[in-house]
């Protein structure tokens, strides 16, 4: 091993500014630090820091997402043998495998495109590169149908990344979830290729569909007043769906990793379940009245905790809505945040005939208010305090 | 108050090295010095010259904005030094001590039977008023200020903090007085921070505020903070337990007597223990021969891990420090650092093992663990702060050099002692203590 550390110290003079490859020295330096801690001492202020720094921080993060992106690959393998109807003929491992082979390289378009860039974005403004792409670029394929294009995945990984981050001042300054600005750029600029019932199910041309099966999810058929989905498919995530937010259980699983490492706030979590739980109630509560289609009355009927396990409402609440840059920052208004995710998410995909599902654009907007949110608990917090004075004087 | 006020939010760090309850006498050290820079935003001005002799309590220099605040030799001798850093800043006035020089002669006199005017007038000329420092700002005490209350903690929460109950063995009548002499000085109370049990409760003529909890609950700003917040236009007075004993001695002497016990502990001290020494005595002279040899640099703190300074052995002990201690430098690359389970790691955080073992006790060095990003996560200073306070606010509001805000998110209240934990614990490795000290230095400037 020591002899990368010293290919890194002896290469780190090219590197400096006026030296051969000064172009390439904010890569250098992303890799050196990638391998190596580096051996910077505290020059001001406490002799000691946490052993905790972003690094460590991003990469709990993505270990949180793998049990999802595990069970998305098998997902893939399991919607594609099903649809043509060998499912009960093959084996755990071919059925994993048609998954890898299927996301791996989505993950892959993914990293090099935004480390790409990320690399030049820090060799220009002359900074370290961040960490922030490691967990954006895995969260990026896990909500894509498995039908997405590659192309696709790289224009919006390039948008998300440009103008989702780096305009802003890179990881730190997104005023929106990195990730979620790609799919929504997607979403928009693609509709006929992100929606419908194809794109949920990799297949191959030769590949015959057997009859009677539709590739359309529980959702889709929701809104159209049909509740045909198992629960018990759906909590585990055998239904079709973006490849990493189809298993209430292995997101679950990450969510425990995040909540006892402390990562992810688990005020959002649970509040933004809690939204989705009460809205769900009152359209259960208002399915009777008068005047609804029957569709759409069936949809309102729907049980109300169905809602956090099908689509993506259970990803987004553990994954995306707690990215604390684009979270609220302020303890109070997390709880706020939260529940107006899950209260405008479950008022997008129900109420909204555009939009099947609403957990991106409820987190997206909610990210647009969430210093707004702040604003009034900072303000809050010093009315108090103002007044404190007021009162002793 | 038998109420004991709970703290929860902080954290313990738990450093190997913490000193043993032993005490050694140390012999009196050849050379003794006063460093201005101790004292953030002063001006020295100079009273004397190289060579010039000088008894123990005799000026050396003095404020240039407030002249009657001396400050004065702590042991008697020659003058053999003034060390001046850049543009001719001072940063060292160096005694060779010389005991037949003696002492300088004040007032012997029970502070009680004194008015506020001759206390005052005793502790400014005797050079022990820069032991008072002021909230805001924690800088020296202004003598014409009125503070509404006068402020002790008895206890030091800090990584491998001296335990100021085994200091203080015998010399609680000494510290009697000097609370005695402090009481003289405010219209208000003395009040003393203790922990229960603590031999500082049984201590009269001041307000005892028993407090509980994980550091910083033993910071004087943190128990202020607890009890009687410090709002715009106040001022409240703070000084350091040991300190309250020199200005013991002089009323109960009519000398100054300089003598401090320090700890001197950490991992790279061979048996750490408490020494009895004087104020500026040489770092050399404290930790010479006690520490663990070793293949790998050292870093020797005035001061505890968290608000100290680096020194070498050729500096002077800290004007306000009670405590050395000594950690590894730790300047080596570490093999994916980050990625390491951490058996043997502590982090304020639950991302490594080390969490699993709350008893073990760490060894931890200089290194700052990673490199330096914008703020990123939430909700990690304001559990480290056990104040009514919003710390990357208050932070924020320095960076972008509001004066309002930095005035409601509250920036009287707290000194970088108060956010260094935050500073500690930070995963985007921000220098807190840094930023926070730039925004008292523009309030002072902006608003005096």
């Amino acid at each position: 091993m020591k002899f990368i550390k010293n290919f890194f110290e002896r290469t780190e003079p090219l590197v400096q500014k006026g030296g051969k490859y000064h172009w390439l020295q904010s890569v250098h330096d992303g890799f050196f630090t990638f391998l190596y801690t580096p051996k910077t001492t505290s020059k001001t202020g406490t002799h000691i820091h946490d052993y905790i720094d972003l690094k460590r921080t991003m990469s709990i993060v993505v270990l949180s997402v793998v049990p999802a992106l595990l069970f998305g690959m098998y997902n893939v393998g399991v919607q594609h043998f099903k649809a043509i109807g060998e499912l009960a003929a093959t084996g755990f491992f071919e059925i994993f495998l048609f998954g890898l082979i299927k996301v791996l390289p989505i993950v892959i378009v993914s990293y090099a495109v935004g480390l790409g860039i990320e690399f030049v974005f820090a060799q220009l403004r002359g900074h370290e590169i961040q960490e922030g792409f490691l967990v954006s670029g895995m969260l990026i394929p896990l909500i894509m149908p498995v039908n997405t294009p590659l192309w696709m995945i790289a224009v919006a990984t390039a948008f998300a990344v440009v103008l989702g981050k780096e305009v802003f001042g890179g990881t730190g300054m997104n005023i929106w979830n990195p990730a979620l600005v790609a799919r929504a750029f997607l979403f928009f600029a693609y509709p006929a290729q992100m929606s419908g019932e194809s794109v949920w199910i990799a297949l191959k041309d030769t590949d015959k569909v057997i009859d009677g099966f539709s590739g359309a999810t529980p959702m889709a058929n929701a809104a159209a007043g049909n509740l045909n989905y198992s629960v018990a498919d759906a909590f585990f995530g055998f239904i079709p769906g973006s490849i990493g937010e189809t298993s209430t259980l292995a997101i679950l699983i990450g969510a425990v990793l995040l909540i006892i490492t402390g990562i992810g706030s688990w005020k959002i979590m649970v509040s933004t379940i809690a939204g989705g739980a009460v809205m769900g109630l009152i359209l259960n509560a208002v399915s009777g009245s008068a005047g609804l289609s029957p569709e759409v009355a069936t949809y309102f009927s729907m049980p109300f905790w169905h809602h956090l396990i099908l689509g993506g409402f259970m990803f987004g609440a553990i994954f995306m809505a707690t990215d604390p840059v684009s979270a609220s920052q302020t303890e109070k208004g997390k709880w706020i945040y939260g529940f107006l995710i899950g209260i405008l998410a479950i008022i997008f995909r129900v109420i909204n005939p555009a939009f099947p599902e609403g957990m991106m654009l409820a987190i997206l907007l909610m990210n647009t208010f969430a210093p707004t949110i702040d604003h009034y608990v900072v303000a809050s917090h010093v009315k108090r305090r103002t007044k404190r004075a007021k009162v002793s004087a | 108050m038998s109420e004991v006020i709970k703290l929860r939010k902080g954290l313990n760090i738990k450093l190997k090295g913490s000193a043993e309850k032993a005490l050694e006498k140390l012999p009196v050290p050849a050379t003794v010095a006063l460093k201005p820079t101790d004292f953030p935003g002063l001006t020295p001005k100079l009273s004397v010259k190289v060579d010039a002799e000088v008894k123990a309590g005799d000026a050396l220099f003095y404020d240039k904005y407030h002249p009657e605040i001396l400050y004065t030799a702590p042991l008697g001798g020659k003058v053999v030094s003034i060390n001046r850093g850049e543009r001719r800043k001072i940063l060292e006035v160096v005694i060779s001590t010389d005991e037949k020089v003696g002492s300088a002669e004040f007032t012997k006199a029970d502070p009680s039977g004194l008015s506020a005017e001759e206390v005052k007038e005793q502790i400014l000329k005797s050079g022990l008023w820069p032991f008072i420092k002021k909230r805001p700002y924690g800088i020296v005490a202004s003598p014409e200020e009125q503070p509404k209350d006068i402020y002790i903690s008895t206890f030091d929460t800090a990584p491998l903090a001296p335990d100021y109950n085994f200091v203080m063995d015998g010399q609680l009548d000494t510290f009697q007085t000097g609370v005695n002499a402090l009481a003289k000085l405010t219209e208000g109370k003395v009040n003393l921070g203790v922990q229960a049990g603590s031999a500082f409760s049984s201590v009269k003529n001041a307000v005892i505020n028993t407090f509980d909890g994980p550091h910083p609950a033993g910071n004087v700003g943190i128990q202020i903070a607890n009890t009687n917040p410090i709002n715009k236009g106040e001022v409240v007075w703070t000084i350091n337990v040991q300190d309250v004993l020199f200005i013991g001695r002089l009323f109960e002497t009519g000398k100054v007597d300089f003598t401090r016990t320090v700890a001197i502990a950490g991992s790279e001290v061979k048996a750490p223990k408490y020494v009895q020494t004087v104020l500026g005595a040489p770092i050399k002279d404290l930790v010479g021969g006690k520490l663990v040899e070793t293949d790998y640099n050292k870093r020797i703190i005035s001061g505890n891990v968290l608000t100290g300074e680096k020194v070498s052995e050729k500096c002077f002990l800290g004007y306000y420090d009670s405590l050395v201690s000594v950690i590894p430098e730790g300047d080596e690359y570490e093999f994916l650092g980050w990625a390491d389970p951490g058996f043997s790691k502590f982090s304020a955080t639950k991302t490594y093992f080390g969490k699993l073992f709350p008893k073990k006790e760490y060894t931890m060095n200089a290194n700052i663990h990673g490199g330096e990003r914008a703020f990123v996560l939430s909700n990690q200073y304001e559990k480290l702060v056990p104040m009514d306070i919003l710390p990357v606010y208050l932070l924020k509001a320095i960076l972008v050099n509001d004066i309002d805000k930095m005035e409601n998110f509250g920036i009287y209240e707290v000194i970088e002692e108060d956010f260094a934990l935050c500073e500690y614990a930070c995963t985007s490795k921000i220098e807190v203590q840094k930023i926070l000290r730039e925004g008292i230095n523009t309030m002072i400037k902006e608003l005096g």
